[in-house]
């Protein structure tokens, strides 16, 4: 390398140092270090002992992890496809010329911003069972509306209702794709005319797909790792267990049950369960994903 | 004009500014030449203000140490992480019910020794909530503020429904008669009012079944939560649920507004008699101060434990590590006299933990029923948290089978049999692990 490039490197590299840093103590040594730990017996207080696969072996044998595990894949299900499907159809809609839509736009975004735990505070009294504002518009529908928080049949649902009303973030970056569709593509469909429904289904779909993409697999690792909203609306998972999920269940062996390394464990297995998922997306994803350019 | 000369001159300035007011409030305090101690406490409101006033009277009282409080909310996992990573506070203060994980993991020191010679000792404290702090024979916190529960009760309810406000129930088949009797419904059968809820205030499902009888751990290896007594207690639960329709009672409950507001149930007179402890005066003055109610032992579920009551207290500790140990206790000397106990005990409304009590603090208590606390605290039916290091999560379980119980998913023994089967292996891994670590 020439001495001056080299310089350039190295200033490069002191640049970019309070990230490298950051990096190397924040992320990288917590992450090699809970390796270690998911093989240990570790409080936090005393020093790690080693108990080799005891943590992992304990985990299967564990029914609250499998209730948690459930629980939690239950609600992916469920929330995944709803978000998403959600905000398909929003990003559409604000796609489309209507007069006033930035108003629209801004809208549909506002819920987003709002931070999770007022969030869940809010959703508090609109599902709730008695004095809630949800139920008396189902009244009007005639449908009886459940004790959506009080039930353990509905209480994931409920999460998954109020997953939906967040979707903001996900129509923006649709909106975008959406935006980037060529516009030659739609008018040579027009003249081989194309209704609008064949425009979006063989047009519009297949050109915002990586887009698509993106957002499920960014949606995989949402709605696997789902914490705030349910850990403040649903103290302990109550009622009886049906809303303790896995990332709830891993911060309380970690920070009120003491048991670091069982949390470590547990933290491990999800991201393998992510990395597969996400894996799996990816390959599925081959066939059915347009780049453009490509 | 070029635009640098603007940009320039006003992004140093602000940096500076930056520099300065950031150097200005990281800047350690002057030293005054005194001791700082730094002290957690979880409290906030009236009763941090009651710690606060003891603190400056400590502070006042000698010119070495300076203790610095500080309200942390979260604090049983923030001291521990604090702990942890080296930067402990001097003093903190924790629940009773946490003493044993933290001594079993080191956390807080012994006080034994400093306690022997400060002179403090089990004999003037009212036994179970010095004992609350002993594990293992070994002394790890003092209490600070304790308290006891008792049957709180609507008279106005009472006259209403025509039952005699100043007679409450004394056994469980009373309560029971009398609840029926407060349940009321509107014309289409929506429930109104309940008489009694074993799930309201929902802070003690542990203790039903040590009411009746029920142990929770046989004190060394074994988890007893589905012995009889205890399936008796939770079937008494479910017998609400059976009674008055698990799905009414459960959509019911969940329009009750939060504890510490107007809206609490009890100060609607949506639930007319519940378990609280000597802290609920202070809210019914707060919220409700006209309500017409009272106090009273709660009703016998065992002739051999009469007027059962749950220990509840607050303890002060002195975590490992913390770099001024010596002050923090001599801190806690002032806390732990009797004119230190019952300043801050009756700053906070409460019952002083120690056998000997000042006429005045009786006297001045604004709780018309404080001597019923005070007696409470020397009931014979009186149960404490178990010490297990495993508590929290077992607490956590037996919410969860709670939950099932009251919405009947389960029958109570067998979700009493689960809780035990999913504990004893816990607790069993949790004994070998300390021994693992050589604790015993």
């Amino acid at each position: 390398m020439k001495k001056i490039s080299r310089r350039e490197a190295w200033a490069g590299y002191i640049f970019a140092s309070p990230w490298l840093i950051g990096f190397l103590v924040f992320m990288a040594y917590p992450l090699i270090a809970s390796i270690y730990f998911s093989f240990c017996d570790y409080s936090v207080l005393k020093a790690p002992v080693w108990v080799g696969l005891d943590n992992y072996k304990s985990l299967m044998k564990d029914d609250l992890f499998w209730t948690a595990l459930k629980n939690t894949l239950f609600y992916a299900i469920l929330a995944l496809p709803a978000g998403m499907a959600t905000a398909i159809i929003l990003a559409m809609l604000l796609n489309t010329k209507v007069k006033g839509m930035a108003a629209y736009r801004t809208f549909f975004f506002i819920p987003s911003l709002v931070p999770q735990v007022s969030l869940a505070i809010l959703w508090m009294w609109v599902l709730n069972g008695e004095h809630g504002v949800l139920n008396p518009i189902l009244a009007k529908l005639h449908i009886t509306g459940p004790n959506w928080m009080g039930d353990p049949n509905w209480s994931k649902p409920a999460l998954v209702v109020m997953g939906v009303w967040g979707v903001g973030n996900a129509v923006l970056i649709y909106l975008a794709g959406l935006q980037d569709v060529p516009t030659q593509l739609i008018e040579a469909a027009d003249l081989d005319g194309a209704n609008s429904w064949q425009k979006t289904r063989h047009v519009t779909i297949p050109m915002i797909s990586p887009v698509i993409l993106f957002n499920l697999i960014m949606g995989i690792i949402g709605t696997l790792q789902v914490f705030t909203v349910p850990y403040i609306m649903f103290p302990n998972g109550a009622p009886a267990h049906s809303t303790y999920f896995y990332a709830v269940y891993l911060y309380d062996n970690a920070f009120r049950y003491h048991k670091m390394g069982y949390a470590s464990a547990m933290g491990w297995i999800m991201f393998l369960m992510i990395l597969v998922l996400t894996l799996f997306s990816l390959r599925m994803s081959e066939k059915h994903v347009h780049y453009q350019g490509t | 004009m070029d635009r640098n000369a603007f940009t320039i001159p006003v992004l140093a300035t602000v940096i500076i500014a930056t520099l300065y007011y950031s150097e200005q409030l990281t800047k350690a305090p002057p030293d005054d030449g005194k001791v700082h101690v730094k002290y957690w406490e979880k409290w906030t409101a009236f009763e941090f203000d009651a710690m606060k006033h003891v603190v400056d009277e400590f502070n006042k009282s000698q010119d070495k140490i300076q203790v610095d409080i500080l309200s942390v909310s979260g604090i049983e996992d923030k001291t521990l992480m604090a702990i942890s990573g080296g930067i402990p506070p001097d003093v903190v203060g924790l629940y009773g019910e946490n003493v044993t994980q933290y001594a079993d993991n080191h956390a807080v020191i012994q006080l034994d020794d400093m306690c022997r010679e400060a002179g403090i000792k089990r004999d003037d404290y009212i036994s179970p909530f010095w004992d609350a702090g002993v594990i293992r024979g070994h002394l790890y916190a003092l209490p600070s503020t304790p308290a006891t529960t008792a049957l709180h009760y609507n008279r106005k309810v009472f006259k209403e429904v025509g039952l005699d406000p100043d007679k409450p129930p004394r056994t469980i088949d009373e309560l029971d008669d009398m609840a029926d009797k407060l349940m009321k419904r509107d014309a289409k059968g929506h429930v109104v009012r309940t008489g009694f809820m074993p799930g309201e205030p929902g802070w003690w499902n542990w203790s039903w079944g040590p009411f009746f009888g029920g142990k929770l751990w046989d004190g060394k290896n074994k988890i007893t939560f589905n012995s009889p007594e205890n399936v008796k207690a939770f079937e008494w639960v479910q017998s609400f649920s059976k009674k008055w329709g698990a799905s009414a009672l459960q959509s019911f409950k969940s329009g009750f507004g939060s504890f510490s507001s107007p809206q609490n149930a009890f100060m609607m007179s949506q639930n007319a008699m519940e378990i609280q402890g000597v802290w609920m005066y202070n809210f019914i003055h707060m919220y409700s101060p006209g309500l017409d109610w009272a106090a009273a032992p709660f009703p016998t579920a065992n002739p051999e434990l009469p007027d059962p009551t749950v220990i509840d207290l607050d303890v002060l500790c002195i975590p490992t590590g913390a770099k001024h140990t010596k002050e923090a206790f001599e801190f806690l000397k002032f806390v732990e006299s009797q004119k230190g106990l019952e300043m801050l005990c009756l700053g906070q409304k409460k019952i002083t933990p120690l056998k000997a009590v000042s006429p005045g603090f009786i006297e001045n208590h604004p709780n018309p029923f404080i001597k019923l606390f005070i007696k409470m605290s020397y009931s014979k039916g009186a149960v404490s948290t178990p010490k297990l290091g495993i508590w929290s999560q077992y607490k956590d379980e037996i919410s969860s089978a709670f939950d099932d119980i009251t919405l009947m998913t389960k029958t109570p023994k067998q979700a009493l049999d689960d809780v035990t089967n999913r504990m004893q292996p816990m607790l069993d891994q949790y004994q070998y692990r300390l021994h693992l670590r050589g604790e015993e």
